[in-house]
């Protein structure tokens, strides 16, 4: 049987997209996780672009970028797909796969902030998850429907990563309230066994977020710094 | 036969690549010009989340963002496919894709910046470029191969509209001594026919990119 590998990195959200569809459909691989503080020769051979993970490798070949990867894996593996049949079905997950890709920085920018301008990321964020509550989720248990799929596995850092750093920034974004449908959603992805058994430890990435907290907002931090460190934890 | 339609703006690549799209497998579209300046309630209806062009319509059925309209495109309409049949060639043709897209911001900056910035810029766009040069066509014709694929469509925009934002800027970033292989792709791609036939006027784009440009340099822009 031909090699499949993946390089990673344990606090990467980009990394469990690809473990979550590999479990789910039952493709056996090897991990080896990867020091993004201190990248080895290896990735930086397998990925010379970007020299992030994930990475992924199967039969000698190599692919870099999650999202790219899980097209691969979906018509590599066709057992319980990750995209629908229809067409327009499929090009509706990939956009609100692509949205919550594109609108990292929105969703994110509050972790790095403090005092004002950290209240208006909050609203910035808050604005995304809106979107994501009334035009992505709808009335649906999953973004992909009954079961869960490609967007669903692409948004799942929002169930696992999210509380982790309102708690290490000291703010609330996605409270309960305002956003119904999203907390309904965490609830039914956390539940999803492939999921149950394979996520993040909570207290160390509460750890992790803290002390990434503190790096954003020393003093002499500005955006860029912010910007190109977030670049190099490939968050 | 279903309503095909491409909700477009004359000057942009991104709704390029879905003409194209439509072109090279013979799909017959109305085209609906938009003023993104003064965008319509029917582009904010269509495309609330990102209100930009292109929107692609298919019997009643609406779709936004140019890279998952040209894989919709290929699913519905599989003839003369942009995708490879082989699972890691289209990875590849994707990832290439992706690329182009994410580094927008550094190979546009030139564009919009001045003096010592617009140098800094320069040099961004141009390690961008080169590992596209590096990873570009050496016994193909084509980023896709021997014929135009999805890679290549997403690339257009260096063939016609990169030329155009250089004059504008009064730089030269992709220079052919420096970028052969570049060069090299982009005179095959304005060779292929429904390319030829289907592309903004340059002289056009080169008035629009002069005053986008003086827009950006204003002393009040940021």
């Amino acid at each position: 049987m031909e090699e499949v590998k993946v390089i990673g990195f344990w606090a990467s959200p980009y990394v469990y997209r690809v473990t979550w569809a590999l479990k789910l459909k039952g493709v056996e691989y090897e991990y080896q996780e990867e020091d993004v503080f201190n990248k080895s020769d290896l990735l930086l051979q397998y990925n010379p672009v970007h020299k992030k993970v994930p990475v992924f490798v199967h039969g000698g070949k190599l692919i870099a970028e999650s999202i790219v990867i899980l097209e691969y894996i979906d018509e590599t593996w066709p057992q319980n797909p990750l995209l629908p049949t229809d067409p327009h079905a499929r090009a509706m997950a990939r956009f609100w796969t692509k949205f919550g890709d594109d609108k990292k920085p929105e969703f994110l920018g509050f972790l790095g902030r403090t005092g004002e301008e950290q209240m208006e990321a909050v609203k910035s964020a808050q604005e995304c998850l809106k979107i994501l509550e009334e035009h992505g989720l709808e009335e649906k248990k999953f973004f992909d429907g009954d079961k869960i799929g490609m967007t669903d596995l692409s948004l799942g850092w929002i169930a696992f990563y999210f509380e982790a750093m309102e708690e290490a920034a000291g703010v609330q974004v996605l409270e309960a309230t305002s956003f119904p449908r999203l907390h309904a959603w965490i609830r039914n992805f956390k539940e999803v066994q492939v999921v149950k058994e394979n996520h993040p430890d909570q207290a160390r990435l509460l750890a992790y977020f803290k002390w990434l907290r503190e790096m954003y907002v020393k003093p002499a931090t500005i955006w860029a710094e912010f910007g190109a460190a977030y670049k190099l934890l490939c968050f | 036969m279903e309503e095909v339609r491409v909700i477009g703006f004359w000057a942009s690549p991104y709704v390029y690549r879905v003409i194209w799209a439509l072109n090279l497998k013979g799909v017959k579209y109305e085209y609906q010009e938009e003023d993104i300046f003064n965008k319509s309630d029917l582009l904010l209806q269509y495309n609330p989340v990102h209100k930009k062009v292109p929107v692609f319509v298919h019997g009643g059925k609406v779709i936004a963002e140019s890279s998952i309209i040209l894989e919709y495109i290929e699913d519905t309409w599989p003839q003369n496919p942009l995708l490879p049949t082989e699972p890691h060639a289209r990875a590849m043709a994707r990832f290439w894709t992706k690329f182009r897209d994410d580094k927008k911001p550094n190979i546009y900056g030139f564009f919009q910046r001045a003096g010592e910035e617009q140098i800094k810029a320069a040099k961004e766009a141009q390690e961008c470029l080169k590992i596209l040069e590096e990873h570009g066509p050496e016994e193909k014709k084509f980023f896709d191969g021997d014929k135009i694929g999805m890679t290549d469509l997403s690339l257009g925009w260096l063939a016609f509209w990169f030329e155009g934002m250089e004059e504008a800027a009064g730089i030269q970033v992709l220079e052919a001594t420096s970028f052969p292989r570049l060069h090299t792709w982009i005179r095959n791609f304005k060779e292929v026919q429904v390319i030829k036939e289907n592309h903004p006027n340059q002289a056009r784009l080169l008035v629009y990119f002069k005053w986008l440009r003086e827009m950006y340099t204003k002393p009040a822009t940021t």
